[in-house]
């Protein structure tokens, strides 16, 4: 009897403050039609652009190969790359696939190629679970990311968790408040009428707020990448998520 | 749509192209004016015939987007081709096999 | 000092959306009107020609939380035969800058007429269809859509 009664106070408890919900379930029926559809989902203009340049430049290593190919693998990052000594998302992880096997520049943050060649890749996880490891040489990124989500910052001053914590469900200016989740990105969104960046999406929240947006791929936005992720485990990747 | 279809079947053609649909409405950061940018032509032929069209305005969203109703005759080719403002086409072929 | 709550004309409401936008590009303020559509239709079809209500019906989402991409289907309601056929549909936006948003033609082996696209929205407005039959005949139908975030860019 008492047994059950933890258990069912326990099973309350994660239902209501540690259920993850994905940004789709805060949008419009029509909006979650548009991602539905994969032949009405813009994103998916960028995704079938991405696989051409993938099947010019990436496909003799990583189709069937010893490097395997790519599906599931955006759902492991961002990771900590031993050579490269840093922690890559799948877009510095394509630049550096770019540098180190095919001795080309790499691509500029939210140009075309990279969103498409992104988009692609993570477009191969989708349906997968997040997935991320935070410990050993990931963990000071990890820990780098988490206080920048709690950091109050700004005009206004205001954390991240304050909306996306805190605040999930309200109403702001006519949009309904998600749990801030990174699944749906490089995602769709109509206010951009293009294909994004998850570093854009920060870009534009910490403009609302009036901080100062830091640099497209900078390493505190990474570093808040891998934060968000593990915050986001077991969420499954939407990508081309379609958003306001 | 569909690669196969019954005689007399309608069917539906779901087409879209990237294209950021520049309205000419918008001012840069510095208040300059952003040229508009369009495309302005979509043509469907099918057996050599136009079977539908569209001309685009500003008010049509970026990346536009289509679905329209097509009813099988017989086996042949669907040309679908766009055309921007400036005259430059963008064309796709897909053939249809008719039963 | 008691501050008094100027009364908004409809206009200065609609600029006061668009002022608001985030996007840090400032639209020029052209807004059209009813009046403006009525003047598109007749530019396109041909003036005096009168305009019946049926056939015709619209859908758009009631409430449309962006207006950068709000999702229209247009469909009208014809046997598509040698004897009766839609030749063309045109839609109209009472109050985007520029009322005329695309116009359709059919061709012989088209199927009934049913499309579906994507349009930009410069507010909370009334979007109106016109069919034009082979007999030279027009249809109209219209539906109604609330932005919350108009296309500020449009
Ligand atoms: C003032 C409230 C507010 C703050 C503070 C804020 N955001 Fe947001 N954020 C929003 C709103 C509103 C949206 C759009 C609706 C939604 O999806 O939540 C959004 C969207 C997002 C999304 C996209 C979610 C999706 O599914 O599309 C992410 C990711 C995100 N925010 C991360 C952050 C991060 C990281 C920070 C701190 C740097 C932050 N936000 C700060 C209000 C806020
Ligand atoms: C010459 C072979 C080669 C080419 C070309 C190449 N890669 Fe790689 N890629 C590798 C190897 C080898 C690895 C394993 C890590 C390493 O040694 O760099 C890898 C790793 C990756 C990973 C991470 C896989 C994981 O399990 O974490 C991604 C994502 C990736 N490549 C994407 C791309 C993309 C996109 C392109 C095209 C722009 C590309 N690669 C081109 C050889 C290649």
């Amino acid at each position: 009897m008492r047994a059950a009664c933890i258990a069912f106070l326990l099973w309350a408890s994660l239902a209501s403050a540690d259920e993850v919900i994905s940004g789709y379930e805060f949008l419009t029926p029509e909006t979650q039609a548009l991602q539905d559809d994969d032949f009405a989902n813009p994103g998916m203009l960028w995704v079938e652009e991405g696989g051409s340049l993938f099947a010019q430049q990436c496909a003799d290593c990583h189709t069937q190969g010893s490097n395997g190919n790519l599906e599931g693998v955006a759902a492991r990052y961002p990771a900590f790359d031993q050579d490269a000594q840093t922690l890559l998302n799948i877009e510095g992880r394509i630049n550096r696939c770019r540098e180190i096997h095919l001795q080309a520049e790499p691509l500029a943050y939210e140009s075309k190629a990279l969103l498409a060649l992104s988009a692609y890749v993570a477009n191969l996880s989708k349906g997968h679970a997040i997935d991320v490891d935070i410990d050993g040489a990931a963990q000071r990124y990890f820990t780098e990311g988490r206080d920048y989500f709690f950091r109050r910052k700004g005009q206004f001053n205001l954390a991240c968790s304050q909306c996306h914590d805190d605040h999930w469900g309200r109403m702001l200016r006519g949009d309904r408040i998600s749990q801030g989740h990174p699944n749906a990105f490089p995602g769709y969104r109509l206010e951009w009428q293009a294909m994004g960046s998850l570093h854009r999406r920060f870009q534009d929240c910490d403009a609302g707020i009036r901080a100062q947006p830091l640099a497209l791929g900078s390493r505190r936005y990474r570093s808040l990448e891998l934060y968000l992720a593990w915050r986001a485990r077991g969420l499954i990747i939407e990508v081309p998520g379609v958003r306001r | 749509m569909p690669e196969t279809a019954a005689i007399g079947e309608v069917f539906e053609v779901k087409v879209m192209i990237q294209h950021d649909m520049e309205s000419g409405y918008r001012r840069g950061q510095y208040g300059e004016r952003i040229p508009r940018n369009i495309i302005q032509h979509f043509r469907c032929r099918y057996l050599g015939e136009q079977v539908f069209a569209s001309e685009f305005f500003p008010g049509v969203a970026a990346n536009p987007y289509l679905s329209f109703l097509v009813r099988a005759q017989r086996s042949g080719e669907f040309v679908f081709e766009w055309e921007d403002q400036h005259g430059k086409v963008w064309r796709r072929t897909v053939g249809l096999a008719v039963q | 000092m008691k501050r008094k709550h100027p009364t908004l004309s409809r206009r200065t409401a609609v600029r006061g959306a668009v002022a608001a936008c985030l996007s840090g590009l400032v639209p020029i303020s052209v807004w059209g009107s009813p009046e403006d559509a009525d003047l598109a239709i007749a530019e396109h079809f041909g003036a005096d020609k009168p305009v019946s209500n049926g056939r015709v019906t619209v859908k758009l989402p009631p409430i449309s939380e962006n207006g950068y991409s709000v999702p229209l289907e247009v469909l009208v309601k014809s046997p598509m035969n040698d004897t009766e056929r839609v030749v063309q549909v045109a839609v109209f936006a009472e109050e985007n800058p520029l009322a005329k948003i695309a116009s359709y033609n059919f061709g012989k082996h088209s199927g009934p007429v049913h499309i579906q696209t994507r349009i930009r929205m410069g507010g909370s407005q009334r979007i109106r269809a016109v069919a034009e039959l082979n007999d030279g005949s027009l249809w109209s139908g219209y539906a109604f859509s609330v932005v919350t975030l108009a296309a500020c860019v449009l």
